[in-house]
């Protein structure tokens, strides 16, 4: 960490500028650090060819899915209005076929995107703030806090997460919400990890300690010295987070435990196994659903590993 | 014929950082049984150089000259030759003992491994051979079971050591192999080591940022700065009355064991060594230097004789003979 | 230094002149003291965490929805009296906090009630007899992801930057990214409905075979190829990225130049000096993936009818069978932690720096 910390300006105030106008300048040029450091690890990501792919089909998949209402008919998705003919192979009005009630299956899987991405977003951004939360803990206040917070991490991390998440999802009762709980609570613990042994690392610095010495509380060390160095580790994990996420919200579909008022790609992979798809060899049944997760996992986690490789030069390629 | 001779010895790392000229032309020659001391500011490159011995470089180096050891061009030979060579011929005390023993291996394993290798004979039989080199560098047999945890830092560089005597090489280069030792254990050590080339007629290179240690043990010193000799000649001659400013800065300089600090900026020298990627003009010490003048920054220095067995690298230094390319090997044995 | 925070840290050479003649080893008596308060943090950690699974195994399936008379009963005709006469039979209408001590006593005696739906069939004894194959078919994954993952992993890491090295982690984490079932569902379709070459589904042949052990070995065998392959294919992506990485993070050691200095080839440096140091810190990492395993095994065992826990667990999903559902938790969670305990406790045996040798 090189450059003026806020801190510092404060001796250097000219004679009559209020606080406020302090205050602003420190902050411009904290903003003014953030940019720049924001611009170099951007440069640093371009580098990484994965990580731009990922980037990349990321950015499609966003568009496809958002745009769905505009080019196709939703109403189509609806069994009664279904266009087509049972179990139909892939045609020209049909690219990928429809399933036993004529429905077309790639409408079901552009549609079905929202559930899966929605579910996988929302619940890794939950975990990761959980995982953060009590990884912050965990180091600032040590002691028998500490003590407990990670034994119930490394419970967390032990134990299988899908059994878990589906006694929870069967606790709880099927639907969007408890599903991403469930997702939730099952997976923030690596994040936890993570954290608690970066903030520690980072709660070493001389500035926090000088922070510590000049009284400031917890909650101002935390929040403004503590998760602005955390944030772009953070940001990494809940990358890689959505990935293992949108995975577990297809099993715990796929299992039968999905929403049941949508379906998502899990679901429709549960429809074709129960249908008998498989030996009616009717692939395109399952082929697009299955693709569409690899794909969209696969592009969380090449963003997710380039964002780390960025942020640890050890990964980095060279001798 | 010398046991090791380096010819005009060039090596640049092409790096993320760009391209850095490590070694810049080096000349020197060892019969066996000479010592020769190296010594420098960390990054000079001396320890390149005895990687280079063993064309130890990572890929993508660019090396030129050449490096005969014992009569065969390191550098041109092939990876079978080059294996066989390893070790047989040339060994290496790498500093950092602790970290230059494999963890997970017991010690006469680790000793034994080379014979097992070069000589063909059982493992067993190696490792007998082992302890008994242990026991030459003072160390029990039943440290030959122990793991390198198990033992002192002073205990590990003797196993360095008696691994490097395993295949009776004609060349040991110890690179900083006492740097790490507190003050006492070092003397032991440099004194075995000292003892044990002496009797088996090998040539030995000692590197280190300590011009004293090195003085000590080495019959002949060699200073290097930004890549190349800047002095060379017999040690009382050189750690006493260094001809070229930096070679009597670092003799001024008694560093403290084992400071870091130390060991990038000597006593008594201001500023910092000079980024080898982006080297001075003329001589490249010349920032430096206390005595500059101003034809330093424009003139390339190299080697004069200041004497028939010593030569500098300093335009104060007057040229004794007719200024000749040096070559140490014809000069060594008046 | 990235090492696991059981290793040492980096020692700087202040460090280690000032430990001077004295082994930095400590002394023998207080390691051996030291390695029995490990073991016995270890195990009570265990113990709380297995603990900790009970009770929520408690409350998690006794909140769960469903109506359990239904479960027990089906679509049969039942009078009022009867579904009472079940309910009292379930306990069901008991105070919770009696209903919580019923649970503990019936902890202690091993006693894990009966399933709801085969009536009166122990839970523990459905759960026994089908451990084997669940145990077959995990096993034979395990040992597959882990001797290719490794293997691949260590040279993938080795060669780092060449085609190599980009192309099995491609393939890896492609793999990884693939959903279990999919994967499964595709295999069958190409290998067994196309190309007709192994069963759908199942663990046996339904028509039989030839009577005689070494027939129905390889009918089993034959059943055994594609759930195997399925299952082994995510845990070896993560096998080939955790070793991977771990001999990356070994590479810049210096044992591994004087290694190289000494002589010997290439794959011999990595082979004898570069994995076995490597393996450690995996050894640990791929213990804290056991219970990804039974993720695995219940989603595999489901898409290919194999008569393991997995498709017990899913079947009892169905229902719910509680009492089912309850005991399969316990025993994968029971077992996720036992087996990691174990590994890391082996972690202490394998690595020299923290073993005491005799």
């Amino acid at each position: 960490m090189s450059g003026t910390r806020p801190e510092d300006m404060r001796g250097t105030r000219p004679e009559g500028m209020n606080g406020d106008g302090t205050l602003r300048t420190a902050r411009a040029i904290v903003w003014a650090r953030r940019r720049a450091a924001m611009a170099s690890f951007w440069r640093m990501y371009r580098a990484q060819r994965g990580g731009m792919f990922g980037l990349g089909l990321l950015l499609i998949i966003t568009l496809i899915t958002l745009l769905a209402p505009y080019y196709t008919d939703e109403s189509e998705l609806r069994a009664s209005n279904a266009p087509g003919g049972r179990m139909e192979p892939p045609s020209s009005e049909f690219w990928f076929g429809t399933d036993q009630t004529g429905r077309s299956i790639l409408l079901m899987v552009i549609w079905g995107a929202r559930v899966s991405l929605q579910v996988g977003i929302v619940a890794a951004v939950l975990a990761v703030t959980m995982g953060t939360l009590i990884g912050m803990s965990a180091a600032h206040f040590g002691g028998w806090i500490s003590w407990v917070l990670m034994r119930l991490t490394d419970w967390f991390i032990v134990l299988p997460s899908l059994v878990l998440a589906i006694a929870l999802v069967m606790a709880l009762g099927p639907s969007r919400t408890t599903i991403i709980i469930a997702i939730a609570l099952t997976s923030w613990a690596g994040t936890a990890r993570l954290v608690r042994a970066q903030t520690m690392a980072i709660e070493g610095r001389p500035y926090l300690e000088r922070a510590k010495a000049l009284g400031a509380g917890h909650w101002h060390q935390m929040s403004r010295h503590v998760l602005p160095n955390l944030m772009p580790l953070v940001l990494a994990s809940a990358t890689l987070q959505v990935s293992s996420a949108i995975l577990s919200e297809a099993s715990l579909s796929f299992l039968g435990l999905g929403d049941p008022s949508r379906f998502s790609w899990g679901t429709i992979l549960q429809r074709a196994f129960l249908s008998g798809a498989i030996s009616s060899g009717a692939w395109w049944y399952m082929l697009p659903p299955g693709l569409a997760i690899l794909l969209v996992v696969l592009a969380f986690t090449l963003c997710g590993r380039a964002m780390e490789t960025v942020l640890n030069p050890r990964l980095r390629g060279g001798k | 014929m010398p046991a090791l001779e380096i010819d005009d010895l060039r090596i640049t790392y092409r790096g993320s950082r760009g391209v850095i000229p490590a070694v810049r032309g080096i000349s020197l020659s060892l019969e066996p049984g000479d010592t020769l001391g190296l010594a420098g500011e960390s990054g000079c490159g001396k320890s390149t150089v005895a990687a280079a011995a063993l064309r130890l470089l990572p890929p993508g180096t660019e090396v030129s000259g050449r490096i005969m050891l014992g009569g065969e061009d390191i550098l041109t030979m092939s990876f079978g030759r080059l294996r066989a060579v390893r070790w047989a011929g040339a060994s290496i005390v790498f500093q950092g003992a602790m970290h230059s023993l494999n963890p997970v291996h017991r010690i006469a394993r680790q000793v034994a491994e080379p014979i097992v290798l070069h000589e063909g004979v059982s493992t067993d039989a190696a490792e007998k051979r082992a302890i008994e080199l242990m026991a030459q560098v003072g160390l029990p047999a039943w440290r030959a079971r122990s793991y390198p945890h198990e033992l002192s830092g002073g205990q590990r560089q003797r196993v360095m050591i008696a691994m490097a005597l395993a295949c009776s090489p004609q060349l040991i280069i110890a690179d900083e192999a006492t740097t790490a030792l507190d003050v006492m254990i070092q003397a032991q050590v440099l004194a075995l080591l000292e003892g044990l080339v002496a009797d088996r007629n090998i040539a030995l290179i000692m590197i280190s940022h300590d011009l004293s240690v090195l003085a000590e043990t080495c019959a002949r010193l060699a200073v290097m700065y930004a890549g190349k000799l800047v002095e060379e000649g017999p040690s009382h001659e050189v750690f006493g009355h260094a001809r070229h400013p930096y070679a009597q800065a670092l003799s001024a300089a008694f560093p403290t064991v084992g400071d870091p600090a130390e060991r990038r900026n000597p006593h008594g020298l201001a500023g910092d060594p000079p980024d080898p990627a982006a080297l001075p003009t003329g001589c490249s010490f010349h920032p430096r230097c206390p005595v500059v003048m101003d034809t330093c920054a424009s003139t390339q220095v190299e080697l004069r004789h200041a004497r028939s067995d010593w030569q500098a690298a300093c335009l104060r230094v007057e040229p004794m003979a007719p200024a000749q390319p040096a070559m140490l090997a014809e000069e060594k044995h008046d | 230094m990235g090492y696991l925070p059981t290793t040492p840290a980096s020692e700087s050479p202040l460090g280690d002149s000032g430990a001077g003649e004295t082994p930095t080893g400590t002394s023998r008596p207080t390691a051996r003291s030291d390695f029995w308060r490990y073991l016995g943090g270890r195990l009570s950690g265990a113990a709380v965490s297995m603990i900790l699974v009970l009770f929520s195994a408690f409350f998690i399936f006794r909140i769960i929805g469903g109506d359990p008379v239904r479960a027990v009963v089906g679509d049969s005709p039942t009078t009022p009296e009867q579904r009472q006469e079940i309910r009292d039979r379930l306990g069901l209408d008991d105070p919770l906090g009696v209903q919580f001590w019923d649970y503990v006593k019936r902890v202690f005696t091993m006693d894990w009630g009966t399933s709801y739906v085969s009536t009166g069939a122990e839970v523990t004894d459905l759960m026994w007899a089908r451990l084997p194959n669940t145990l077959l078919l995990t096993g034979t994954a395990l040992i597959l992801a882990a001797g290719l993952g490794v293997w691949i992993g260590a040279r993938a890491g080795w060669k780092q930057g060449s085609m190599f090295e980009k192309t099995q982690v491609g393939i890896s984490l492609t793999l990884w990214s693939a959903p279990t079932f999919w994967l499964g569902m595709i295999v069958i379709i190409v290998f067994s409905v196309k190309l007709g070459l192994f069963p759908v589904n199942g663990m046996r042949s339904a028509r039989g075979v030839a009577d005689g052990f070494l027939p129905e070995l390889l009918d089993v065998a034959h059943h055994l190829v594609l759930p195997a392959f399925t299952m082994a294919a995510v845990i070896y992506a993560q096998y080939v990225l955790i070793m991977r990485s771990s001999i990356m993070e070994e590479k810049g050691n210096d044992y591994l130049t004087v290694a190289k200095a000494k002589g010997l080839r290439d794959d011999v440096v990595r082979r004898r000096h570069a994995v076995p140091n490597a393996m450690l810190p995996t050894v640990t990492l791929i213990a804290l993936q056991f219970g990804a395993i039974f993720n695995g095994a219940l989603l595999t065992e489901t898409i290919f009818s194999w008569p393991g826990l997995g498709l017990l667990f899913y079947h009892a999903i169905k229902i719910p069978d509680i009492p089912l559902l309850q005991v399969l938790f316990i025993f994968f969670a029971g077992t996720t932690i036992l087996a990691n305990t174990l590994a890391d406790i082996l972690y202490r045996f394998l690595d020299p720096r923290v073993r005491r040798s005799a």
